[in-house]
């Protein structure tokens, strides 16, 4: 007998038709609200989880208070090794002041997806954050404590740049800044060596370099971008070379329009690059455009010095990097790089106020960051002071990098709004132009444009 | 044709719940009424009254942080932006709608046809269920990972074993906007054909075998049989195949998101909607406005199906 009422063809047994009509009915309306219930779910998941990471992070501090002063850390460094540096830092400048330190750790990209909810519910006392547009969004929105009373203690350490990425809109100081790596083209000096290559100054000798690296079988640039935000960095260098700094930097701000010339030519000379590029780029990570770098397959790849962490021990002295090329354009000697600058912030209403301003305080001196650059070799302590002693080469060459540079940008996705970095925005429009770069230019950029007109004004 | 007569239980069992108040004691009708409204007002206040707000939230602007006050009404602003403005909208709704065909009349259908088979009583139909359904145990996201190793374009097993993976040959399943919709559609399918196979199988087996018998002395075939005779009978079950199959497909999400944040060729309604909800600066209004239109197009067909089938049964 079946379950859901008798065969057809039965008449008068109109109970179990009432039982198969309700069960059906009720059927649709669970389809119809798992249909909706896909909008809720993802939030109440997002909230919730934010939610139990800080019930166990107030319920730890609640029951350390009353013994000596608890501080929570809130950390999006999941990965092994950014994770143990930053356990080292906290917990040595923790002893220092005097207080308990509790880190909580979120997987990378959760942490930046959930921040909304998880500042405006009971955050952590601090939390790892980055600099730029993305700290003084969330800065303006209330979410975050004005720290310029610890930048009276540790101004001193950082040079005026550092300073300028730590302000908020309203001229406080809003971020501690501990770490910063530059966006440079990275290869391997054995490949170099042994194909004689030069390391290219201008963009005519990239080219040219890269057509030579084709007819050696080489992967001329190794490039990947399925997680949608690496394009960003040759954008943002592009942009710089050829338009200047302040160009770029307006563009990002929406003082200046995507259909301004200035942003076409920047794509047109990109296309010049894409027949050196790997092919399937769309569905490749970074990881594994990095992993062909490191394997000898591929002869250059743009991208952050974080790169290096897909190398072996034995690998790394092999890698090196130079600067993008020149465009031969008067930008050329703003020496522009993105170098995005990672660090701490403090939430709105920290349970411990006394005590996380002195762990950030602690957190803003070149020792302790030092002590961080002792666990993770891929990024240069932010602080102009520290011990470089200890660096190796390649972090060596990183800090000098950022020395010499006279403008520093952030990266698109800190430089501008996060609803237009994001997968709808950039993500989106650069990953469309990729996949098909002969489009019509004047309709893409109007389409970016409109994008950014659309969205509403920010409150 | 034989058709089975109401026992004496079912008829006795009809009667008692036509004449309500004569049988059931004032016990029965406190547990009934706390059995059928505890998951009622469960239902209400969790799944309803956010659908309501969310239909509300639709013709608001609103980034997601900040109290009531800072919730601006827009009006239809929202839903212009989505139907003219917004580029991802439209290929979301055509994937949505390729994915609800592909599983109404490929994956379903298959699902359907290895039922029948595995209905015969063939040697090893039980290790054949188990192999069919493990992937049905698995969520959509483990697919989603397990398939991503799979299609790879340079270390998959689907490259590697063709010889696709030099830079001129390399197909590119997951990263070619007109590839990676279908190779997502057949990870899920995958999974759902399983799915299908054991619930219409348990189906099949609650069909009157003496209902096949009298079709063979009728002299019908293996296909006759079942389209005539096995398939009008499966009715209710059938209703309930369309509908599961019109679910899976229209809340397709673990699986693209798992796969890029559906991006670049694997949009869908569901992940627009957790793109401008979920992340850093919302756009809470804008994505419930995506959330009523996959309400509208959920709920639109079901009642009309559900309604013209109650209408060819009553």
């Amino acid at each position: 007998m079946s379950v859901l009422g008798s065969p057809r063809g039965v008449r008068g047994a109109s109970g179990s038709r009432w039982i198969t009509l309700t069960g059906v009915a009720v059927l649709s309306i669970v389809a119809s609200a798992c249909g909706s219930a896909a909008t809720q779910a993802p939030a109440t998941q997002a909230a919730s989880q934010g939610a139990a990471s800080q019930a166990a992070a107030s319920q730890a501090a609640a029951s350390q208070a009353a013994v000596s002063g608890a501080v929570t850390v809130g950390s999006n460094q999941s990965d092994a090794n950014p994770k143990a540096a930053y356990a080292s830092l906290i917990n040595s400048c923790a002893s220092q002041v005097g207080v308990t330190a509790t880190i909580n750790t979120t997987d990378h990209g959760k942490f930046q997806d959930a921040i909304s909810s998880y500042l405006q519910g009971t955050p952590d006392d601090v939390f790892t954050w980055f600099s730029g547009y993305r700290m003084q969004f969330f800065a303006a929105q209330g979410l975050a404590t004005d720290i310029s009373d610890v930048w009276a203690q540790i101004g001193s350490h950082f040079s005026d740049a550092m300073k300028a990425a730590s302000t908020g809109a309203d001229g406080k100081q809003y971020f501690v800044p501990i770490y910063n790596y530059p966006w440079v083209v990275i290869y391997r000096k054995s490949v170099f060596a042994a194909h004689s290559y030069q390391v290219p100054k201008t963009w005519d000798d990239f080219i040219a370099l890269a057509a030579k690296m084709k007819t050696d079988g080489l992967i001329p640039v190794a490039f990947a971008d399925k997680d949608g935000w690496p394009a960003m960095g040759t954008f943002d260098i592009l942009d710089m070379r050829l338009n200047g700094y302040q160009f770029h930097v307006d563009l990002m701000a929406g003082k200046q329009k995507w259909t301004d010339p200035k942003v076409a030519s920047v794509f047109t000379t990109w296309a010049k690059l894409l027949p050196y590029y790997q092919t399937g780029a769309l569905g490749l990570t970074w990881q594994e455009a990095a992993q062909a770098l490191v394997n000898k397959k591929a002869g250059m790849y743009f991208l952050g010095t974080f790169a290096g962490q897909q190398a072996t021990p034995a690998d790394i002295p092999d890698l090196d990097f130079f600067a993008f090329p020149t465009l031969g354009t008067s930008f050329d000697s703003e020496s522009a790089i993105d170098a995005p600058i990672d660090g701490l912030m403090l939430s709105k209403a920290p349970k411990n106020l006394a005590g996380a301003n002195a762990l950030l305080a602690c957190v803003g001196t070149p020792a302790a960051e030092n002590l961080y650059m002792k666990s993770d070799s891929n990024d240069v302590a932010a602080a102009k002071d520290a011990d470089t002693s200890g660096y190796n080469d390649f972090q060596k060459k990183s800090a000098e990098i950022i020395g010499s540079s006279q403008k520093i940008a952030q990266f698109l996705d800190r430089d501008t709004r996060p609803d237009f970095a994001g997968p709808n925005g950039m993500q989106h429009f650069l990953q469309s132009w990729l996949s098909n770069p002969t489009q019509d230019s004047t309709t893409f950029l109007q389409s970016i444009q409109s994008y950014y007109d659309q969205l509403p004004p920010l409150q | 044709m034989l058709t089975p007569v109401p026992t004496g239980t079912e008829v006795s069992r009809s009667r008692k719940v036509r004449s309500r108040f004569s049988v059931l004691s004032r016990r029965d009708k406190v547990i009934l009424a706390v059995m059928v409204g505890v998951p009622s007002l469960v239902t209400l206040v969790f799944i309803w009254l956010p659908v309501i707000l969310s239909i509300l939230l639709s013709f608001t602007s609103w980034n997601g942080i900040g109290g009531i006050d800072k919730i601006k009404p827009v009006g239809l602003t929202n839903y212009v932006n989505l139907l003219t403005k917004y580029q991802a909208f439209w290929p979301a709704l055509e994937h949505n709608l390729l994915w609800l065909g592909f599983f109404l009349f490929v994956a379903t259908p298959i699902g359907i046809f290895l039922a029948v088979l595995l209905d015969k009583e063939v040697r090893g139909t039980r290790f054949y269920q188990s192999v069919l359904y493990m992937p049905v145990v698995l969520s959509l996201a483990i697919v989603g990972f397990i398939w991503q190793l799979q299609y790879s374009s340079s270390q998959g097993f689907i490259n590697n074993l063709t010889g696709h993976t030099g830079q001129d040959n390399l197909i590119d399943w997951l990263g070619n906007p007109n590839l990676n919709l279908w190779a997502i559609i057949i990870a899920a399918a995958w999974r759902h054909v399983g799915y299908i196979t054991v619930l219409y199988l348990a189906g099949l087996k609650s069909v009157d075998p003496t209902l096949r018998e009298a079709a063979a002395i009728d002299g019908a075939n293996q296909r006759q049989t079942f389209f005539r005779v096995v398939f009008p009978v499966m009715a209710p079950i059938n209703v309930v195949i369309v509908v599961i199959t019109v679910i899976e497909s229209l809340r397709a999400f673990d699986i693209a998101y798992i796969t890029n944040k559906g991006l670049n060729g694997l949009e869908l309604l569901s992940v627009l909607v957790t793109n401008n909800i979920i992340g850093e600066a919302s756009l809470v209004g804008f994505g419930s406005a995506i959330g009523v239109v996959l309400l509208v197009i959920s709920v639109g067909p079901i009642i009309v199906y559900l309604s013209r089938s109650m209408r060819d049964q009553a």
